[in-house]
Parts: structure tokens; C-alpha cells; sequence
């Protein structure tokens, strides 16, 4: 386990590089294929809208996959994350456009713990609202 | 009707070994778009410290949640499948998951509560390798909306 981040370089505070993942119809069928997850919701408007939903919704677990990119990209390593958890606490719908919908992520260091580690906070959001809640991430820095 | 309390704390048999694939592995990585080379480059995962090429952190899930099936499905549980989303997930990690790994995992109804008419269900899954070494648990909240909120 290498992480390119040294812990002693990180304070409370310190921000992690934003950043903007796109996902369209395309997408959440790719992810469906590879995680095994063939719930409509998530690929068939008619259905979602039978069910409630506004549209298609991404896997939330797709969206936690995103999510967590901005740590692993932060620190290179992605063996170095200790814990990760997420709620869903919305859907991310997304329109079959060209366009579809984004997740953006930001994080920031929320505490400096024992044996090297940090917690990080994400926050993550579509379409200007919170998707995720109490999301957050353990990395052991260098 | 609430689920049974009684349930807390059952733990199921473990399941057969799934067997980690480069190439599964590398399906993932392209379907989150994500480019990491330690998820496809043995090279570049060995450079990290790795016998060879390691998943995405979330990549278990597909193991965990197709393992707490036997909980979901299981007739004396009684959780209506319809009625169920995904509430909150978790996972620690002793290490990461890598090609070449065979994992077995053993689900645990962790808690069972009744929120509003809603039964929310924590299945833990703990994934050892074959050698017996805990890789990661995973905690999966599952919500079975009550049947009153039916539009």
C-alpha cells in the first residue's frame, strides 16, 4: 500500500480535488452488465414511472462507485481506502438525452486519525441537490 | 406485519466461492469509467505492493448483495422483495480485493427495526479469502416500505 498523500501534509480542512462524472442511459446499462444489477428502475422509463420514479434512476451504488473516485484518485492508491459508507437519500434521474445526468463530488479531510488515517467527507450532489448522505471514506495516507 | 426480531443475529451458511477474474474486474473498472491502472495493469498493481491487479472499492458489492439473497429470499424472513430499496451501504476493508481471490461469504441479520412503518433490515456480509483471511464486510440497510404508503 502506497498512497502518493503524506499524512503529515493534510490538515482538517484540506480539500480534495472536485470532480464531474457523467452518466447517461448508455452508462447505467453498462454498469448494470458488469455489476449484475438488472433492476429495471434502472434502464426501463416505463417501469420507474410505473413504480413512482420521475424517470430512470442510477444504481445508487453506481453513484457510490463515483463517489469514492475523488479519494482514490487523491491518494492513487485505492487499496489504501480502510471504510467506506453511504446513504441514499436521493435518486439520481437520469433523462434519455444526449446529456443524461452528472454527479459532482467534492471532499474534504474531516478529521486526522490514528495510524496514519483520515476520514474524508464527500459531498456529493445532481442535479443541485444532495444525493448522497452521510458519505464518507477512511484512507490510510503515507 | 413487522418483521420477526427473532431474526437478529441469524447467520446463513457461507456461500460457495466466487473466484475474482482480471477481466471482471477490468468490466467494472470501464463501466464506473474509471482508469486507475492498478485495476488493469498487473504492473501497476504489483508497483503498489500487490500480487496482482485489484478492484474498485465497491466492486464486492455484486458478491455480498447476490450472497444476502439467502436472507432476502428466505420464506420464514418474510421481507417483501417489491417493497424493498437500499438504504444505507458500508464497508471495511482488512485489504482490497484482487484477481485471483476466492471468497466465501457469511451473511449475519445484523438488526431489524420498525421506523414508521417501514422494516429496515442490516445484513452484514464478511467476505474471507480462501485462506480464511477477512478481506471486508459489507453492511447493506434494506427498506421495505410499509404497505400504507402505497399511492
Amino acid at each position: 500500500m502506497t498512497a502518493k498523500v503524506q499524512y503529515a501534509d493534510v490538515e482538517v480542512g484540506t480539500e480534495l480535488p472536485a470532480q464531474t462524472f457523467p452518466v447517461t442511459r448508455a452508462t447505467l446499462v453498462q454498469y448494470a452488465g458488469a455489476s449484475g444489477d438488472f433492476n429495471p428502475i434502472h434502464w426501463n422509463e416505463k417501469f420507474a414511472k410505473e413504480v413512482g420514479l420521475p424517470d430512470v434512476i442510477a444504481h445508487g451504488m453506481f453513484t457510490m462507485a463515483e463517489a469514492i473516485r475523488v479519494v482514490t484518485d487523491w491518494v492513487g492508491d485505492p487499496g489504501a481506502v480502510v471504510e467506506y459508507g453511504v446513504r441514499f437519500t436521493r435518486p439520481v434521474v437520469v433523462p434519455n438525452d444526449d446529456q443524461g445526468a452528472t454527479i459532482e463530488v467534492s471532499g474534504k479531510v474531516a478529521a486526522k486519525l490514528d495510524d496514519d488515517t483520515v476520514r474524508v467527507d464527500l459531498l456529493v450532489k445532481s442535479a443541485g441537490q444532495k444525493v448522497l448522505g452521510m458519505s464518507r471514506a477512511v484512507v490510510r495516507l503515507a | 406485519m413487522p418483521l420477526d426480531q427473532s431474526f437478529v443475529g441469524r447467520t446463513y451458511p457461507p456461500t460457495d466461492p466466487y473466484e475474482v477474474g482480471r477481466e471482471k474486474i477490468r468490466e467494472f473498472a470501464e463501466a464506473v469509467g474509471d482508469t486507475n491502472p492498478a485495476y488493469t495493469d498487473p504492473e501497476a498493481a504489483k508497483a503498489l505492493g500487490y500480487a496482482d491487479v485489484i478492484a474498485p472499492p465497491t466492486f464486492v458489492f455484486s458478491i455480498t448483495f447476490k450472497a444476502a439473497g439467502q436472507v432476502v429470499e428466505d420464506p420464514q424472513l418474510g421481507l417483501d422483495y417489491s417493497r424493498v430499496v437500499h438504504g444505507d451501504q458500508k464497508f471495511a476493508y482488512t485489504r482490497p480485493v484482487r484477481a485471483g481471490d476466492r471468497l466465501a461469504i457469511t451473511s449475519t441479520i445484523e438488526t431489524i427495526k420498525s421506523m414508521a412503518g417501514h422494516d429496515v433490515l442490516t445484513v452484514r456480509g464478511e467476505v474471507h479469502d480462501e485462506a480464511g483471511e477477512h478481506v471486508v464486510t459489507a453492511w447493506t440497510k434494506l427498506v421495505a416500505r410499509g404497505e400504507d404508503e402505497e399511492a
